[in-house]
């Protein structure tokens, strides 16, 4: 809370400065995430941090809420929120782009899951993508057949087996791929 | 009073439709209230915890419609949690199992799981119309069931709910003899659906009124779709998207040309820019239409389409079509009553969309206007005191600037004068959100002035206690408060306890109540119940009573603390 407001005059402290958030990160967005979420109200007499001191600043931009993503805030149905983020992804051609590794090649790759209608494709996609097969799918026993094994991290930060939930539910929560192969794969899906 | 046999008051009754006129009848006297009970068959519940199914079903035995809302109203936001409650098949259960003959039911915001949808088919022979509002916890299979079993299914409507799907062939389960379909809305869903089987349905549905399709209907069974049931009154477009010069687009003018009776129009949730003048001939017909989840349209061509429009008395519209689009709606839609718009780009700053002009300039051209919902990037004022002068009539009025505790821009004043006037000259308003830079003195204009408020919304409001003082002694008629990031305390929430229980609902969020200030007036007022939702563990094992809370829900209640809650609710 002392980090973002001792820079205004007087010293520009603000390249040294610790404070809150990744390095890079606007200052004003730091200034209105702090304020709003104090929830403490500015006076507007009281010579308060996060507003412009006096009325000669009715040109200065108060704080820029568009960074600052409040929850709750703007009182937008979160249905509406979801539809209208899916539009303005596909309308900016926003993919999904996802690492994938595979044990034992020397580097990554990177694909867009929007790019994938469903699994079938994606399986078939990495497989041509690092040249090696992968088994049958049956939910009971994995993929069976093959020593390679498709695993992903889901937003929980879980190791999971591809395949398991349903397309749209994998894409929202996959943040990366990872093609498991010999004994660590066995352990985890490979039907033995 | 017993002048009259009972079938004449049962008559007499039969005209009394508002529920609450019904409550008051059944206040008259002993014999009035038994022929009211047994008479009565449509009840709305604001709020399912406040009564249980039970108690509901010996009140009113005869009960065929029901309407329950579930989570507070701040859900919608994104404040309460998942697994928070509000689940309907508690109701359903109980309402099979004493062999009501539900015919409706509508829920908002509740969890519906697919086993309640199912149950719910099965129980109810006579089961006509299902109306789920911003609800979720359900999937298409649980559509199927209810597509499949209810014989005489008149209305599905299915509106902003979190529905999981399956991709399954859920309108294949209505069945071929089911031809009683009257409205049906499936706008909401994500997946792929059988066209095959929709044109099918809607064939055999004679009595098909409104059809509100998603967008995964493509421009070719629409036009399909239109030739099989021109009687449509009411119009959900899915995918609105075709090639101007293609046999496609001439066909889909001509059968446009043929569905006079559409009143009402919304969906376009894909739209190809330049397409939209095949719908010119409906236009002039229109009383409605909601344009909100349709950011393919740009705002040229949603001025040039609501030129075709002088009939509209509701819309609903994204906040491109721009300050001098609204203009031109003020000069072109003399009938309107009710404005919402919505912005385009919840986040994004500087795209001054809409402002205090376009707000003013269609409060000087529509005097028929008393609903508004608005979304914009600055309020002025001067602006609001032009609105209030040329507008009395509001009944609801919510102002959203999307920057919070954003000041008059002209001024660098708080917009409390501005507020001040709209409630002093619009009498008769029910329903208040503000925003915006606001002190004390907007409450103090509040309570004085806004004396039929029901429902008051409130963020980022306030300098003090006195605020809420203002409100819950001034405005006598209110029934729903809802209070986020404000500081406002103790002293405000414990001044008056027993307002709370002639409301329906409290909920303060991100203020400065305290845990012990939470203890004390659920202690005092057991028909309250007080819950607390502690997330993440805000509040220790051994909490203290001068934590602040973060998040509280109060609501009166018939039936003591919920048995559902879970475990990061805790009721005092």
């Amino acid at each position: 809370m002392e980090g973002g407001v001792a820079y205004e005059n007087d010293l520009n402290l603000k390249a040294t400065e610790l404070r809150l958030g990744l390095p890079g990160t606007d200052e004003s967005e730091q200034q209105s995430l702090i304020c709003v979420r104090n929830s403490k109200r500015p006076l507007p007499d009281a010579g308060n941090e996060c507003l412009p001191k006096g009325k000669s600043d009715a040109q200065h931009q108060t704080i820029p809420a568009a960074k600052a993503q409040i929850v709750g805030w703007p009182p937008i149905r979160s249905y509406r929120k979801n539809s209208f983020q899916q539009k303005k992804d596909e309308a900016e051609g926003h993919g999904i782009y996802v690492k994938v590794s595979m044990d034992g090649a020397p580097y990554l790759r990177k694909i867009d899951l929007k790019g994938y209608k469903g699994y079938p494709e994606l399986l078939k996609a990495s497989e041509n993508m690092f040249k090696f097969t992968i088994g049958e799918y049956s939910e009971r026993e994995g993929y069976k057949g093959s020593e390679y094994v498709p695993t992903y991290e889901d937003k929980d930060g879980d190791w999971m087996l591809v395949g398991d939930v349903p397309w749209d539910m994998f894409m929202g929560s996959c943040k990366r791929l990872r093609i498991m192969k010999g004994s660590e794969a066995r352990g985890l899906g490979c039907g033995v | 009073m017993n002048y009259f046999p009972d079938e004449v008051l049962e008559h007499v009754f039969d005209f009394i439709a508002s529920h609450r006129d019904r409550n008051s009848v059944s206040l008259v006297c002993k014999s009035w209230y038994r022929i009211e009970k047994f008479s009565r068959t449509k009840v709305f519940i604001g709020n399912c915890y406040a009564i249980s199914p039970e108690r509901l079903i010996a009140r009113f035995p005869g009960i065929k419609s029901l309407t329950l809302k579930g989570k507070p109203h701040f859900a919608d936001f994104n404040l309460v949690p998942h697994d928070w409650g509000g689940f309907v098949y508690p109701w359903i259960e109980a309402l099979a199992r004493c062999r009501v003959g539900l015919e409706e039911l509508r829920l908002k915001r509740m969890v519906v799981s697919d086993e309640s949808l199912e149950l719910l088919s099965r129980s109810f022979p006579n089961f006509k119309a299902l109306v789920l509002v911003s609800c979720e916890g359900f999937t298409t299979d649980g559509l199927a069931a209810v597509a499949a079993n209810c014989r005489f299914l008149r209305e599905l409507d299915l509106q902003e709910n979190e529905i999981e799907d399956h991709r399954g062939q859920w309108l294949n389960c209505f069945s071929d003899s089911c031809t009683s379909l009257v409205s049906l809305n499936f706008a909401c869903l994500k997946g792929e659906i059988n066209l095959a089987a929709l044109e099918r349905l809607v064939a055999r549905s004679p009595n098909l009124k409104s059809l509100r399709v998603n967008r995964a209907v493509p421009l070719e069974t629409l036009q399909r779709l239109l030739m099989r049931a021109p009687q449509l009154a009411d119009l959900g477009v899915g995918s609105y998207v075709h090639d101007p010069t293609s046999d496609a687009y001439r066909k889909l003018k001509d059968t446009m040309q043929n569905c006079t009776s559409i009143r009402s129009l919304s969906g376009f949730l894909e739209v190809a820019p330049r397409c939209l003048s095949t719908i010119y001939t409906i236009c002039p017909n229109l009383t409605s239409m909601n344009l909100s989840y349709a950011p393919g349209i740009s705002g040229a061509e949603l001025i040039k389409l609501i030129q075709h429009c002088r009939k509209l008395q509701r819309i609903w519209i994204l906040d491109c079509i721009g300050d001098k689009g609204l203009a031109i709606v003020a000069s072109t839609c003399k009938e309107l009553q009710e404005l919402r718009v919505f912005p385009s780009d919840p986040y994004g700053v500087g795209n001054a969309a809409v402002t205090e002009e376009g707000l003013v300039a269609i409060s000087a051209g529509c005097p028929k206007l008393h609903s508004l919902l608005y979304f914009c990037q600055q309020m002025t004022n001067a602006a609001l005191i032009t609105v209030a002068n040329n507008c009395p009539n509001f009944t609801c009025f919510r102002l959203c600037i999307l920057d919070p505790m954003k000041p008059d821009p002209v001024t660098s004043q708080p917009l409390d004068e501005g507020y001040g006037a709209i409630v002093q000259s619009c009498k008769r308003i029910t329903r208040l959100s503000l925003s915006g830079l606001l002190t004390d003195q907007v409450f103090h204009y509040i309570g004085m002035y806004a004396k039929q408020v029901e429902m008051l919304s409130i963020a980022f409001a306030g300098d003090s206690d006195k605020s809420m003082l203002y409100v819950l002694n001034g405005c006598k008629k209110l029934r729903k408060l809802e209070i986020m990031n404000c500081p406002f305390g103790n002293v405000a929430l414990l001044e008056d306890m027993g307002k709370y229980e002639t409301m329906r609902s409290l909920w303060m969020s991100s203020c400065e109540i305290t845990l012990g200030g939470c203890k004390t007036l659920a202690k005092k007022m057991p028909r309250l119940n007080v819950e607390i939702i502690n997330e993440n563990n805000q509040i220790e094992f051994n909490p203290e009573d001068r934590q602040k809370v973060e998040k509280m829900y109060l609501y009166r209640s018939l039936v003591g603390p919920r048995n559902d809650a879970p475990e990061f609710v805790w009721t005092l």
